[in-house]
């Protein structure tokens, strides 16, 4: 029924959000004003990282002309609940600090006021009675879990390799900061949000403001400056603003800053990691220990412990080792609480493991690359120790093209001639759409039985076709500059017959006329796994009934004329036939179960390769760090779109490059943060970045629609590791920590 | 990120600016290019009561040969060989397409490539007073000048120099600079016969360091020599991101750099 003859997906077509963005006509969360009159709120903030809050004095703030009233943690424990969260706590979350503040810039009082510059004087005037605190850290969950015969392969080994790695707090520093209006009226709330999906939160959000979820209607504009992650947080806000409205009797806006956005909206977990791997003597590796401390800030808001537990059928990254042990406890800190950030436990895991695979290489006296060939997993489909499901691919392949790429052996004849250079491999799986149960994994087997099984990863998508054969999608995946519209519009051209310029693509999303589920947003890189099959899995239910028109009808009329019958004459289409012509489609990645009894589970629905080699040279007279080269292989299946792919795999890359390199969230002792402004958050800019060179490798996803897998997300997850050990290799030295600012590398030079 | 209330003046000419300081005196602020000024307004960090802003005053605007008007942008100061090395350097290049040459100067900034530059080719800085101060009477400390409460700074002066040197090292590009140095000297029959390094970041206001160099060989070993003597003559305080240590021997690192660069 193909009436183009073409196949779009798999061709570079250009983006079709770009034309407005680079004019300037994008709209983004402070460009709409669906709401008369709103007000504008500023937000009070505690400057202590722990302290009892006493009185709050909002007399003085109260009598600036223009302000509207304020908004307290008395209002908010009356008129709300605390936010639930993925394991029971003694502390618990408000969308304001209740009696104590436990980390420094956490949300303690709202002024609202006719504009933003009133209800900061007036935030100014706000005496809040604090009593400061000593900072306090609470372990509340541990797990210790085990698979294969761990003590046995460390026992039987020939070498065990140590080794402790830190991996700091960082961010993702979306251009567009958190921004949400709120209008609260009657017995519900609507609210407009850069938020990144409804996922689990809107869940999470409704619970707390303790309406059902049709009263609690979400939308989120139809572009966004920017996520990684980050504003997943932003249901907090949403819950905040909309009590502020609703206490007040109006609608009320708020825009994020940048100072309130580092301290309060999200960072990445600091996680510290103590690694023992259990090796043979011809380098095969037998066993791995983790022991894993996870600094989630000051409470533990959804989806965390999720970090935690993200990686968790991939424990052993690319290797098939089978023996696999795993401590891990999360603690509260008096930090801002930890959210999603591009990677999510992937840096995390990867810094640690493929750090130690480097050391491990040195002792054994193996080469780096020629110890991972030998131990990389090798047969597919291949189910990993804690249940990782590595669907397809060529690791050894994809190794080897990367090796090949960057010259390794002519780099490592550089070095043997006395170049003061380092070579760093990272090689890792990178998995995509999560699977919505893993975080079960922080119940233990009994406790889970008691509850629903949670797994899979559903999304959903509309497309209706106007009685002039007009094409429209509607998206419920809530894109942040990923260009799923643009996608979208592949798709549905393959599968109608058109031309993706004949597809409009809405990603203005709607939690109350929009077609969602529990998992809809942009995350975990689940577009081309979910989101691309929920679009053409509607694209083929009206693909079904246009050609069963045509059949009918005897001749391939023009989708304009099956559009023509179905709206205006009913009684021309097949017998039974439904009038109309839209179709809702939800779809459900396959490979997700809920974690077994032995706490084995495919977190992802999907497993792609990655293979980075670094080469840096050290300046060691200023300890600055210059990569000379970076060459990262991927295999991420069948390529929908390769232009948007190497925006994204760009893209992840910075975002590793920054951590390797950059970025680090500073706490003093006290709680104080010191990484408040850009001056000291080294968020990088583009000269600061090495120019990666990247080849793909496609091994198609054979249980997904499309074949594609997801690949937003995999640099952010290697580059810190091959980085890191490159620079280790060029120095000499194992105890360096990432994020290798030239101070930091001359001073460990100096030790 | 909002600033407090503030008045707003925008005077046409240098006399209308000079009488709007003579009434405020202190509670007055300057806005030129505003690309240091606007972000301490909305940190909330300087509140004045009155912002003059000089963009409208056309006589601030002109250069003339080395003498550059203080609202010049620093984009547009180009054609000196020292000030050509350090450009690059100064903010970024959107900063540098507001931000003034006098602006710069007269804020002061201890780690700020301009007035470090200044100090090296031993300029002058030009006042509403009619002042003429040389540099070196010029930098107090960290964003203090001994330019009066009601003094405007009018236009600056960068001398000519045979031989130039600049090196920098910074955390990113366009950042503060941890450690600068830029230089001015002439070598005679293969010896330095004068020399001004001026060092910045490491102290607090652009100073020139006496490296004992004038008569020693014009070769990269004196550099060497002379940045460990650099060393020495510093004791910048550590920050954030870097300790005392390491600023103390980046001192040596961009001194060598920077005179090797001017051989």
């Amino acid at each position: 029924m193909t009436t183009t003859g073409r196949s779009f997906v798999g061709e570079s077509v250009l983006r079709v959000e770009d034309e407005a963005l680079l004019r300037g006509q994008g709209r983004f969360m402070d460009d709409i004003d669906p709401v008369p009159h709103a007000r504008h709120a500023a937000i009070v903030r505690s400057p202590y990282a722990h302290a009892r809050i006493g009185e709050i004095d909002a007399s003085a703030a109260l009598e600036l002309p223009g302000v509207l009233g304020i908004l307290t943690g008395e209002d908010v424990l009356a008129l709300s609940k605390p936010f639930p969260a993925g394991v029971e706590t003694s502390v618990p979350y408000y969308a304001l600090a209740n009696g104590v503040a436990r980390y420094a810039g956490e949300p303690v009082a709202v002024v609202v006021a006719d504009s933003r510059y009133i209800a900061e004087d007036a935030a100014e005037l706000v005496m809040v009675d604090y009593d400061p605190l000593d900072p306090e850290e609470i372990v509340v969950h541990e797990r210790s879990l085990a698979y294969g015969a761990v003590d046995e392969a460390f026992e039987s080994a020939d070498l065990i390799v140590r080794g402790s790695y830190e991996f700091p707090r960082w961010t993702g520093s979306p251009v567009e900061c958190f921004g949400v209006i709120a209008d609260w009226r009657g017995d519900g709330l609507t609210a407009w949000a850069n938020f990144q999906g409804p996922f689990t939160l809107h869940s999470v959000a409704a619970a707390a403001l303790g309406l059902r979820g049709s009263k609690l209607r979400l939308i989120t504009p139809p572009d966004s400056g920017g996520s990684f992650g980050i504003k997943s947080s932003v249901f907090v806000y949403v819950v905040l603003m909309g009590l502020a409205s609703r206490k007040l009797g109006i609608p009320v806006r708020w825009t994020e800053d940048r100072l309130e956005h580092l301290s309060a909206s999200a960072h990445a977990t600091g996680r510290r990691t103590e690694v023992e791997a259990a090796f043979a003597s011809d380098g095969e590796l037998l066993g791995l220990r983790y022991d894993m401390v996870e600094d989630v800030g000051a409470y533990i808001r959804a989806p965390e412990p999720a970090t935690l537990y993200r990686m968790h059928g991939s424990l052993a990254g690319a290797y098939k080792v089978r023996n696999i042990g795993w401590d891990a406890r999360v603690t509260l800190t008096n930090r801002c609480p930890s959210g999603l950030n591009r990677g999510f436990g992937g840096p995390q895991l990867y810094y640690a493991l493929e750090r130690t695979i480097d050391r491990a290489a040195k002792q054994l006296g193996i080469d780096a690359a020629e110890l991972r060939r030998r131990n990389l997993v090798t047969e597919f489909p291949y189910e990993a120790p804690s249940g990782g499901l590595y669907e397809s691919g060529d690791f050894a392949g994809g190794l080897a093209e990367a090796l090949e790429l960057v010259g390794y052996d002519e780099r490592r004849a550089e070095q043997a001639a006395g170049r003061k250079i380092g070579i760093g491999i990272a090689c890792i799986v990178e998995p995509s759409v999560s699977n919505m149960g893993y975080i079960m994994l922080a119940q233990t087997a009994e406790e889970r039985a008691a509850g629903l099984p949670k797994s899979g990863n559903v999304e959903g998508c509309t497309i209706v076709i106007s009685p002039l054969g007009g094409i429209t999608v509607q998206l419920a995946t809530t894109p942040q500059g990923q260009g799923h519209r643009t996608v979208a519009a592949q798709i549905v051209a393959d599968k109608l017959g058109v031309n993706p310029d004949d597809v409009e693509v809405l990603s203005a999303m709607d939690t109350s006329t929009s077609a969602w589920s529990i998992a809809s947003g942009a995350y975990s890189s689940r577009f081309s796994g979910a989101g691309a099959g929920a679009v053409a899995a509607a694209a083929d239910k009206l693909a079904v009934k246009i050609a069963a028109i045509r059949e009918h009808v005897g001749e391939e009329i023009s989708l304009r004329r099956v559009a023509g019958m179905c709206h205006w004459s009913p009684e021309s289409l097949p017998e039974g036939m439904e009038p109309g012509l839209a179709a809702i489609a939800f779809f459900g990645t396959p490979n997700l179960q809920p974690p077994d009894d032995d706490d084995r589970i495919s977190s992802s629905a999907s497993h792609g390769f990655i293979a980075d080699v670094a080469v840096v040279e050290v300046d060691t007279e200023t300890g600055g760090v210059h990569v000379l080269d970076y060459v990262t292989v991927h295999d991420a299946g069948c390529l929908l779109n390769p232009l948007i792919v190497e925006g994204q795999v760009r893209g992840g890359f910075a975002h590793g490059a920054a951590a390797a390199l950059f970025e680090r969230i500073i706490y003093d002792e006290d709680g104080a943060l010191l990484t408040g402004t850009f001056l000291d958050y080294l968020c990088p800019t583009a000269p600061d970045l090495p120019d990666p060179r990247i080849a793909h490798r496609e091994s198609p996803a054979p249980d997904l629609p499309l074949g594609a897998k997801g690949l937003g997300e995999g640099n952010t997850m290697s580059a810190p590791a091959a980085i890191a050990n490159a620079v280790a290799d060029a120095v000499g030295l194992d105890e360096l920590d990432v994020p290798l600012t030239s101070p930091r590398v001359w001073e460990a030079l100096q030790r | 990120m909002k600033p407090p209330p503030f008045r707003y003046e925008r005077p046409e000419t240098l006399d209308e600016a000079v009488a709007l300081f003579a009434e405020h005196g202190d509670e007055a602020k300057i806005l030129a290019g505003g690309q240091s000024l606007i972000p301490l307004l909305n940190f909330r960090l300087l509140r004045p009561s009155v912002l003059v802003d000089v963009n409208r005053i056309e006589s601030l605007a002109l250069r003339d040969g080395d003498t550059v008007g203080a609202t010049v942008r620093q984009r547009a100061f180009v054609g000196h060989p020292l000030v050509d090395l350090a450009l690059p350097y100064v903010g970024h290049y959107v900063t540098r397409n507001r931000g003034t040459v006098g602006g710069s100067v007269a804020h002061a900034d201890a780690s700020a490539e301009l007035p470090l530059c200044l100090v090296a080719l031993g300029g002058t800085i030009e006042t509403s007073h009619g002042r003429r101060i040389a540099v070196e009477d010029f930098f107090v400390a960290h964003f203090t000048t001994t330019l009066q409460p009601d003094e405007l700074l009018v236009s600056t002066t960068w001398p000519q120099a045979e031989s130039v040197g600049f090196s920098e090292h910074a955390l990113r590009h366009g950042d503060f600079a941890l450690a600068a140095c830029a230089c001015a000297v002439t070598v005679e029959n293969g010896a330095f016969a004068s020399a001004r390094v001026a060092v910045g970041a490491v102290v607090d206001r652009p100073s020139l360091l006496d490296l004992e160099i004038v008569g020693a060989p014009a070769t990269a070993e004196t550099a060497r020599e002379a940045g460990a003597r650099a060393a020495t003559l510093v004791d910048p305080p550590g920050n954030l991101h870097a300790s005392s240590a390491y600023l103390r021997h980046l001192t040596s690192v961009v001194v060598t750099r920077a005179l090797e660069a001017s051989l």
